[in-house]
């Protein structure tokens, strides 16, 4: 097997050394009722056979690079540079181990630092962490954070147009707890209403997510106040973090916790993960931030370098009073992130952002004038809910025969929401593929 | 004088990413615009972010130079405990590059991903089999948060019964995961201590156990090394009060092939994809921590779960007693990938990396045991566990010499973990170094030792020869500095 190195000799001669017969003589602390009665029974392919088998595989996949995908909903589309993928492929940063032993991994240190720092700048904070798994879990663990800062506060609100699989996660989260989540419901322009916040006791904490499940970009200014007024936690969430090369930047909007997926800056959709959850704060909860941060400091000569650090924050320190039980984080992805926003640059990300957002006005205000309906009236960026007339489901299943992905179905998220369909358009949907999607819809 | 893998090297400095560039460069080849532009309602709209312009080759250059100052597996020996810092083989990464995979998206109907679904269905089937356990999700997307599976299932399983607990019991030698991951499930740790010979002993663990205690959470074999040779009878105790046995599978790599879990008394399993089945770390992550389980606790895995019928395969919902969702989608799917092209790579020769791995442990500890203290002499798994005992004489600790080892080109062993022992040197060389690289390590680590005597300011100031020297960690700590 080419990717062991022991030959007989050598296994013969490192057993003599070890003073053990052969190598199941190793194993003889282990007592025989825990041993396995069989052999494992696992396919043993070449290397030519793997690449047959697993192209069978991938060729059962409907990937982005033959469909008109109009699909979000938390993973997009967008064109990955291939200085990002070639430069993410150094084995350099690929095969390293947390950067426990600094010396030996400035690289990743100083490119988490980078990731770090240009999140805090896209979403005006003041500290950003080194990645959590993913959105859904950095908004549990936001939530978490506002009831450790709330003290004695148990209960946090959500707006019920976060993402539904990231309240699922919430929910998850929290069942083993003795804390309470509220739903928020949405008003009818496609935006979180706030209006009964007044009414809930205890309130630590209260999420919103913007651009929103629908698309729809919440008022974060009246937002923040409303949940300032009672004392509580202000959090944002998003899932698309390309809509802040054009929106006014969270932090600017006194948000105190922004986290999200952040998928979207040059990682590959990979049917939903890794992606990578970014999670920045204000700069007084700094000491309750979940997961790893890297610091700069100076080594014994006075040289720049990069270390992890507050880690009296964390499991391998804390234990069970840690902030959370995050360990492996995401690392390489936000290695990834960090090189796409640096190969965008300020300009480019903001021109990308605009891109994204007029070619969605551009299907919206065509989908309308063949008479279809956006529910909706928010703005938003490069997603928005279309109501399509009874017994579209059937004309939708017809267009995947065709290569269209026409939107993600809301019905299964929102009951009240049938014959709606979430549709997405980002810079890699060509203004042939909108009209040819618009020539199929219109009644 | 030994022979170094260490040497000097021209080391090129890279400022800041924003120290670089000029406004209205790119690096970045835009879409043609083929729409009108809109302008967004004024009160929505910023000014952009604030992020420096590179060009193309500067940003190439800058992680370029910045990928020189770190240290991988493909660098050289990696033997960092408890963290299984194997090889990572270039066709993993292949088969996750596929487009079919990298550019699924997650959402489209079960008929158009049915390759995905196949790969987690059959992921699921050979891990449960190398665990010797029923049934496997994968959804979580690392370690720890496969302990949070395991306790979340602990829970919702006591909670079925009628019966919900209050505390678990962790051992003293366990990863901070452990404790951390119990508390967020609100269980109260009760700690456990290791006995004399740095195994956990059965009645320490029955005087703990009571009706109120959901079970335990051993790592087998333990961050000594060690197997937890009592694991069944322990079992025994637990399972005679209804409680659950969680077994922390870090150290998998020891085992496969060997031990059967489920015969071993073990419920929960949570097994680590980026370390025994060789997915890269990627500088702490992406990895995958699948959840295995017992027959009867099938029913509260993670949803969605892959289900076959006939010959294709769905994703389902239904299972109401589920613990519920713990990622977006299903988990790191790229990561899965990689993981199942290794195992259909090995086969059955999944059991030849074990026994390699626990050889080549077994040879460093002996053949460094007369230089280096060793508290536990027993045969040991797939790693061995040193202390600075013999080199306090000469006021030389375990951070000295990691820090040596660095100028010799080594990247350092785990340190000053397990807790339990002082100042320890924990050693995991895995089965992907040969006994070359081996004895040159251990020729190293000798060295270190004879040095320590005559010559101890090279271990004290190392290390010397990477980018930087030792760092000031409590300058971090103290005036936080977490952005530029």
């Amino acid at each position: 097997m080419r990717y062991l190195s022991h030959t007989p000799k050598d296994i013969e001669t490192m057993l003599q050394a070890v003073g053990v017969r052969d190598l199941d003589g190793l194993f003889s602390t282990i007592p025989d009722d825990c041993k396995r009665l069989d052999t494992l029974n696992i396919p043993e392919l070449t290397e030519w056979e793997l690449n047959d088998h697993m192209a069978g595989l991938a060729g059962q996949m409907v990937s982005s690079a033959d469909y008109k995908m109009f699909a979000g909903a938390g993973s997009y589309q967008h064109y990955i540079p291939e200085v990002t993928r070639y430069l993410l492929s150094r084995s350099e940063f690929v095969t390293a181990y947390t950067p426990y032993q600094p010396e030996m991994s400035q690289g990743t240190l100083q490119g988490i630092f980078e990731y770090q720092t240009l999140v805090c700048r896209l979403l005006g904070m003041d500290v950003a962490n080194a990645s959590l798994y993913d959105g859904a879990m950095a908004v549990a663990e936001a939530l978490l954070m506002a009831i450790r800062i709330g003290r004695r506060k148990n209960t946090v609100a959500v707006s019920s147009l976060v993402n539904p699989y990231y309240r699922k996660v919430v929910e998850t989260y929290f069942a083993p707890t003795e804390f309470n989540i509220e739903w928020l419901p949405y008003r009818e322009d496609g935006t979180t209403d706030l209006s009964g916040l007044g009414q809930i006791k205890d309130l630590a904490g209260v999420a919103v997510q913007s651009p929103n499940f629908f698309g729809c970009i919440e008022e974060l200014a009246e937002a923040g106040k409303a949940i300032h007024d009672q004392d509580a936690i202000f959090i944002t969430s998003f899932s698309e973090p390309l809509a802040y090369g054009l929106l006014k930047a969270p932090g600017d909007l006194d948000a105190d916790i922004v986290c999200g997926e952040g998928q979207s800056l040059g990682i590959p959709q990979s049917f939903g993960g890794p992606g990578v959850g970014i999670f920045a704060a204000k700069q007084k909860y700094v000491r309750n931030l979940p997961g790893r941060l890297v610091g700069q400091t100076v080594d014994a000569d006075g040289q720049r370098g990069f270390v992890l650090t507050l880690s009296t924050r964390e499991q391998h320190i804390r234990r069970e009073k840690a902030t959370s039980n995050i360990c492996s984080n995401q690392s390489l992805c936000a290695m990834a992130a960090g090189m796409y926003m640096a190969a965008l640059g300020g300009t480019g990300f903001r021109e990308l952002a605009a891109l994204n957002h007029d070619k969605a006005e551009y299907l919206k205000s065509a989908l309308q004038a063949a008479g279809l309906e956006i529910p909706f009236t928010s703005a938003t960026f490069n997603e928005f809910v279309v109501k399509f007339p009874e017994g579209f489901d059937r004309q939708w299943q017809d267009l995947l025969q065709k290569k269209i992905l026409a939107g993600i179905p809301m019905v299964c998220y929102y009951p009240e929401l049938a014959n709606h369909y979430l549709l997405c358009v980002t810079e890699t949907r060509s203004k042939n593929d909108m009209d040819a999607l618009v020539k199929e819809v219109q009644s | 004088m030994i022979d170094s893998v260490g040497t000097r090297g021209l080391i090129l400095n890279e400022p800041f990413l924003w120290e670089r560039g000029g406004k209205g460069r790119t690096g970045y080849s835009l879409p043609r615009r083929d729409v009108p532009s809109v302008p967004l309602p004024d009160h929505l709209a910023g000014d952009g972010p604030d992020f420096p312009d590179l060009s193309e080759v500067e940003v190439v250059r800058h992680y370029t130079r910045l990928s020189t100052w770190n240290y991988g597996v493909d660098s050289g020996m990696y033997p960092l405990g408890s963290c299984t810092m194997k090889y990572n083989p270039k066709t993993n990464d292949r088969q996750a590059s596929l487009t079919g995979f990298s550019g699924a998206h997650p959402l489209v109907p079960s008929e158009l991903c049915q390759g995905a679904l196949q790969l987690i269905y059959d992921l699921e089937h050979h891990l449960a089999h190398v665990a010797g356990l029923d049934a496997v999700s994968v959804q979580p997307s690392a370690g720890a948060q496969g302990e949070l599976a395991g306790m979340l299932i602990f829970s919702a399983y006591h909670r079925d019964q009628g019966k919900p607990r209050s505390k678990i019991l962790i051992p003293d030698t366990a990863h901070g995961t452990n404790p951390a991951s119990a508390a967020l499930c609100g269980y109260k740790a009760v700690p456990v201590e290791t006995g004399p010979d740095g195994v956990l002993l059965p009645e320490t663990v029955e005087a703990l156990m009571d009706d109120d205690t959901a079970g335990i959470m051993v790592t087998n074999p333990n961050t000594l090394g060690l197997f937890e040779t009592h694991i069944q009878a322990i079992a025994d105790i637990i399972h005679a009060k209804d409680g659950l046995v969680y077994a922390d599978g870090a150290n998998m790599n020891a085992v496969m092939g060997v031990v059967d879990f489920g015969r071993a008394g073990v419920d929960v399993l949570h097994i680590n994809l980026h370390k025994t089945f060789s997915t890269p770390h990627g500088g702490g992550g992406p990895g995958s921590g699948p959840v295995c389980v017992c027959k009867r606790l099938e029913p509260f895995l993670p949803v969605p779960r892959v289900v076959k019928t006939g010959e294709s395969y769905a994703l389902s919902e239904d299972f109401p007693k589920s613990i519920g969702k713990l990622h977006a989608f299903y988990g790191n799917f790229g990561i899965m990938v990689r993981a199942y092209s290794y195992m259909l790579s090995m086969g059955p020769k999944l059991k030849d990396v074990s026994q390699h791995a626990v050889l080549n442990a077994n040879y460093i500890k002996e053949k460094l045991k007369d230089v280096y203290h060793l508290p536990f002499d027993v045969p040991c798994m797939h790693e061995c566990v040193f202390t600075d005992k013999f080199l306090e004489a000469h006021k030389i600790t375990t951070l000295d010499v990691a820090k040596r080892l660095i100028d010799y080109g080594f990247h350092p062993p785990t340190i000053y973990f397990p807790l339990v022992v002082h100042g320890a040197i924990m050693i995991e060389p895995t089965e992907s170094e040969s006994l070359e690289n081996i004895d040159q390590f251990i020729a190293t680590m000798r060295q270190i030792a004879q040095e320590a005597k005559e010559n101890p300011s090279l271990l004290t100031e190392a290390p010397r020869n990477p980018k930087v020297r030792r760092m000031d960690e409590t300058q971090a700590a103290r005036k936080p500095c977490l952005r530029g």
